[in-house]
Formats: structure tokens, sequence, C-alpha cells
């Protein structure tokens, strides 16, 4: 019986990613739903104990699966020959990917080659009556939700990190950890890296990892008024972020763009100034607890997600508020 | 070495319309075209367009820009003329209809560059902001055997080779190539140029080819992703407006608010 496979993803430090125990609960009830194997790879150099902990998260079969030319999460053409190889191997009838910098590049590149697409970005995954994946995936920017369903001979799926809790680890549960050599030659591979660059400069906290998120956009007129939103996070605790009207006016850098070709923050507070809530801005910060939002425009859509708004101009509003802060925080 | 570039764009519906405009027919599962809102040429296309425009200025050679679709809204369609590319090739059939099915997609368009047969490289945008699949560029890539560097925010040809600058999410990293090769851009590429009055008439009376599915002789592969439903999620959210005498005080009613929500 074909298995279901999951491709998780390693730690540089040889862990498993935590995507992969997302994939792993995402998968469970399709296996079960077919009746089949749920087997997890994990493609790394030295992958053997992110496989055994696959198991341990719900697998019932891992494959570490080690070359050195696996060594980079950017080494897409790898990961799509190593991926390429394995299906070879096992013949899965679904693959799951996490919909993270390699599963972006690297799950549509094996769906075309085994002759099919992906289903990219997905929030959900089920069986339908017929035994055929269906997966949903939001489109048009977040405004609306669709339904596919896969046809191909094998389901490509990327999931959406977050989408799935992991289950809760297991040390008693018993599975079969592979070891697994796709023998990768240099053909395989078709870009290189020259270098990498870090350019974000932040800090300490991570946007991404910030429970109150203060967000600036358009409506701020220019890179000045940051300096309010960067007190504002200062007193908070908070890390700044951006629309991508602000960014792409280079009025903050572009790291800071949350959305959906930006960055996901899902903080406790996510305080946003001058932004019009786009459905595009609203996927990267939609999962936020709570959104609350300073506008001069009472209709803007930014309100139908918030949980507090203030109508009115920033200039106006932000220094009585950053005062009234000052006080309570002291 | 003069370069032949081609350019893949699609038209869309504006993702930019407003929230009120956008609406769903669940049962024809189609998104219903808002009245007076024209279609665009997808945003990041026209970043690719703009890439490839810059390439041309600095190597020479020839821009093509590819579309496909079962219809088109011409004066839309033809803005990537009018910011300066050499050609426009309609692929225009009643069977290239607007399917989230890339692997559909995909193969005509790999069906047309085949038929083109001479290019160095091909620039698509990252996505198509009506389904966001972001794949037909990695389809076309693999269908063709070429490689591909994807969200490059900067493109350096030269030795045969592409360096391309891709955007990470704390940077980016340089990536090489050899050419041919598939690239996508994103909006970190910068803008797209506005058409020119010049540009705009020199488009008007260039007539894009046309090919239909006969003329570049492709199967319809099976259906690959099929849509089963489309709707607009439900948001439920009731937002409380904070109060005030004056917008100071709604901006300290607002801190106020937030303590005794204990969100700080
Ligand atoms: C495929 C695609 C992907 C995209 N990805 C992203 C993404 O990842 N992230 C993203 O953010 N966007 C993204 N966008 C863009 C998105 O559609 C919007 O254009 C963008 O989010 C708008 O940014 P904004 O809200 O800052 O600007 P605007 O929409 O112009 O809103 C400005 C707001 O400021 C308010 N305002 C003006 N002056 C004041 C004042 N003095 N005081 C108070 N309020 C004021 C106005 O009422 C208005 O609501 C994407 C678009 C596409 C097509």
């Amino acid at each position: 019986m074909p298995p279901v496979l999951i491709i998780g993803e390693v730690t540089p430090d040889g862990d498993a990613a935590s995507i992969t125990g997302e994939l792993i609960a995402a998968a469970r009830p399709l296996a079960d739903g077919l009746g089949v194997e749920l087997v997890a790879a994990l493609p790394g150099t030295s992958s053997q104990r992110a496989a055994a902990t696959a198991i341990t998260l719900g697998a019932d079969k891992a494959y570490a699966v080690e070359d050195p030319f696996l060594d980079d999460p950017s080494a897409f053409d790898a990961h799509v020959a190593a991926a390429q190889k394995l299906c070879q191997e096992i013949g899965p009838s679904i693959v799951l990917f996490g919909r993270t910098i390699t599963g972006r590049d690297v799950a549509p590149r094996l769906a075309f080659r085994l002759g099919t697409c992906a289903a990219n970005d997905c929030v959900e995954v089920k069986l339908d009556s017929d035994q055929r994946l269906a997966a949903l995936r939001p489109v048009f920017g977040g405004s609306a939700l669709a339904w596919v369903r896969c046809l191909g001979d094998v389901a490509v799926v990327t999931v959406r990190a977050k989408a799935y809790e992991p289950l809760e680890a297991d040390a008693t549960r018993k599975g079969e950890v592979v070891n697994f050599s796709p023998g990768l030659g240099r053909d395989a591979v078709k870009s290189r890296l020259v270098e990498r660059v870090k350019e974000d400069q932040t800090q300490g906290l991570r946007l991404e990892d910030a429970r109150i998120v203060v967000s600036g956009g358009r409506g701020l007129g220019g890179p000045d008024p940051f300096v309010h939103l960067e007190e504002i996070a200062k007193l908070l605790g908070g890390a700044v972020g951006a629309s991508r009207a602000a960014c792409d006016a280079g009025w903050v850098p572009a790291t800071l763009q949350v959305g959906l070709t930006g960055k996901t923050v899902t903080p406790d507070l996510y305080l946003t100034v001058g932004i019009s809530g786009a459905s595009q801005h609203m996927a990267g910060c939609a999962a936020s607890k709570n959104i609350v939002s300073i506008n001069k425009d009472g209709d803007a859509n930014i309100f139908k997600e918030a949980r507090f708004g203030a109508v009115g101009d920033w200039k106006n509003i932000l220094p009585a508020f950053i005062e009234q802060l000052q006080e309570l925080v002291k | 070495m003069p370069l032949n570039i081609i350019v893949a764009a699609k038209q869309v519906l504006d993702p930019e319309m407003p929230a009120s405009a956008f609406k769903v027919d669940r049962d024809a599962k189609k998104i219903m075209p808002p009245q007076g809102i024209p279609p665009v040429v997808n945003g990041f296309d026209e970043n690719a367009v703009e890439a490839a425009l810059q390439l041309r200025e600095i190597h020479e050679g020839k821009v093509t820009v590819l579309t496909m679709g079962a219809e088109f809204a011409l004066d839309v369609i033809k803005k990537p003329l009018s910011m300066g590319a050499d050609e426009l090739i309609l692929l225009q059939d009643p069977a290239f209809i607007n399917t989230p099915d890339s692997f559909f997609t995909a193969t005509v368009l790999a069906a047309a560059i085949k038929k083109i047969g001479e290019y160095d490289l091909i620039i698509c945008g990252r996505q198509a902001s009506d389904w966001d699949s972001s794949q037909v560029s990695l389809g076309i890539a693999e269908m063709l055997g070429l490689p591909v560097i994807t969200l490059g925010r900067k493109i350096e040809v030269g030795d045969g080779k592409v360096l391309v600058q891709r955007v990470l999410t704390d940077g980016y990293e340089v990536m090489e190539a050899s050419l041919p090769a598939v690239v996508t851009v994103s909006n970190e590429f910068g803008e797209p140029r506005y058409p020119t009055l010049r540009g705009i008439m020199q488009a008007t009376r260039k007539m894009p080819t046309t090919w239909t599915s006969a003329d570049l002789g492709v199967e319809i592969p099976a259906p690959q992703l099929e849509l089963s439903d489309l709707f607009v999620p439900e948001r439920d959210r009731q937002c409380e407006y904070i109060e005030g005498s004056d917008e100071a005080a709604i901006g300290r009613n607002l801190a106020l608010k937030l303590r005794e929500a204990k969100l700080i």
C-alpha cells in the first residue's frame, strides 16, 4: 500500500525542526483514513536523531535521508533530487512538505517531476469521500478560501507553518529508522550559493517571536513617524513591523514587512497605525490574538478584524497614547 | 552578448480592489468581476518586465512577453509593451481558462517557450495575486530542464551565467546558475517603470502575436488540481471603538483600555 510521506526538516543542531511534528500531526489522520503507513523523511547531512524524534511524534517509519549535498536549507536542487529518489523507493500516494524556505521551492519542483503540481500554502488537509486528498488554501491574497482536490497519482502539498499543533511526543512509540543515502552527484545541482548576507540588524527581539508588534503603514506619511512606533515597542517590550506600502516606499527595511509575501506574526497584541488592512497584509497578522488599530478612516478594513479601534489622525492620537503608556508602565 | 529574455505575465483581477467589491459566486466557484474596476497586469510580473528591461539596457537584446488566457483586456495586457517590451505573445484559446491547476498552465507556457526556441533568461513574478500558487515558474523550469532561482531582488548576467540576489527573511543570498535559466522576482526588485507617452503610442501600433493550443501543438494534460469550493471566510470580530472628547482623549483612553484588557 502506498504510504503517506512527510518531508520534515532538520535544524543545524541535528534536531527535528518544529514543522516536522506539525506535518506528522496533519498526516496522521490521512494515513489512518487510508489504512497505510505514515513515513517521515528527514533530509540533511546528519539526521538520525531527527528521524528518531519523528517516530516519537507519531510517524510509523522514519528515513534519515543523508547526503553531503543536503547541507543547507537553500540547497534546493539537492533537496528536490533526494526527495525524488526517496519517492521512487517508497512510492507514496501523498507527500506533505512545510511551506518553509525549503518547502516553498522544493515541493512544487518535486511535484512537477512526478507529473503533477503542488497544492501550496494549505491550512487544512483531509480525505474526500473518494479518498482523494483535499486541501484548503487561502487565495486572492487571503480574501477567499479554496478547497482544491489533488487528482494526480500522487498528491503533493505544502502546509503552512503553525497550521497544525504537533502531537504529544511519546518516547515509548516504536518505529523503524532507516538510513537512506540518495547518493547525489554534482549533476543534481544546477545553481550554486555564492554568499549569504544578513541585513536585518535588529538587536534582540525578532519580529516573528515578539509578543507585541507595532506596525506602521502608508498613513504614517514618511520614515520619521516610525520613531513613535519604536518608542511604543520599546515601552511595551515589542517589535516594529510595517505594511508593504511602507517598505516599498523605503521608509523602513523590507525585512519588516508583515503579510502574505512578508513575515507571519502571531503576537498577543498587534497594534497598527495608518494601515488599511488589505487582505494581503492581514494574511500575515490575522492570527494575532488581539488586533488594535489606529486609523483616520472608521470604515477601513482593518477595523473588521480589530478588537479595539481608535478612529482619528495618528498625529493627535499617538502623543497622548504614548504619554499615557509611559505612566502605565512606570 | 545580446540577451533574449522571455517574461511570463498574467492578467488578474485588481488585487487591491476594496474589500467591499470582492464577491464570490460560490455555485460557479468564481470571483465576480468587480463593477468598474478593470483587471491589471499581476504586480510581480510588472517587476519581472522591469527586470528584463533593465537587463536589456545593459546587454541589448530582446524582451518577449508571454501571457496565457481565454480572454484579455487588450489595453491592460499591452502594458508591458508600453513599458518598453519588444514583443507580446498572447496564448489565447477557450481552453486556456484561469485555473489553480499550475500543471496545466506550466505545460502550455513551456510549450510556447519551446516554440520561441531561442532564449537566455525566463523571468516570472514570484506568484500571481489571484491563486497565489507561486509554482508556474518552477514548473516551466522543471519541464524545460532549466536551473531556477526564486525571489530575486537583483539580477546580473555575465559569462553565460546569471547571479541573483535572493530575498531572505533577514537579508539576502546570492545564487548563481548557468544560462539559460528561470528567475522569479519579488517586489523588493523595485518599482516597475511607468509607461511613457511615447511608449504608449508605440504600444498602440504594435499588434500582439496570438498562438492557440493548435499553434502550440500542445496536448491538454489530465487535470491535476481541481477547485471544489471557493468562499469568503467569515469574520465575526466586533470592533470596540474607543471614545473620547477629542483625538488626544481617544489616545489616552486607548492606552487605558489596553491595560484594562490586560494586553499591556
Ligand atoms: C500579491 C500581493 C502581495 C502583497 N503582499 C503584501 C504583504 O505581504 N504585506 C502588506 O502589507 N501588503 C502586501 N500587499 C499590498 C497590499 O495589497 C496593500 O497595498 C498594502 O498592504 C497597503 O499598505 P497600507 O495599509 O500601509 O496602505 P494603504 O492601503 O494606503 O492604507 C493607508 C491607511 O492609512 C490611513 N491613514 C492615512 N493618513 C492617516 C493619518 N494621518 N492618521 C491615521 N490613519 C491614516 C488611511 O485611512 C488608510 O487606511 C500585497 C499585494 C499584492 C497584490
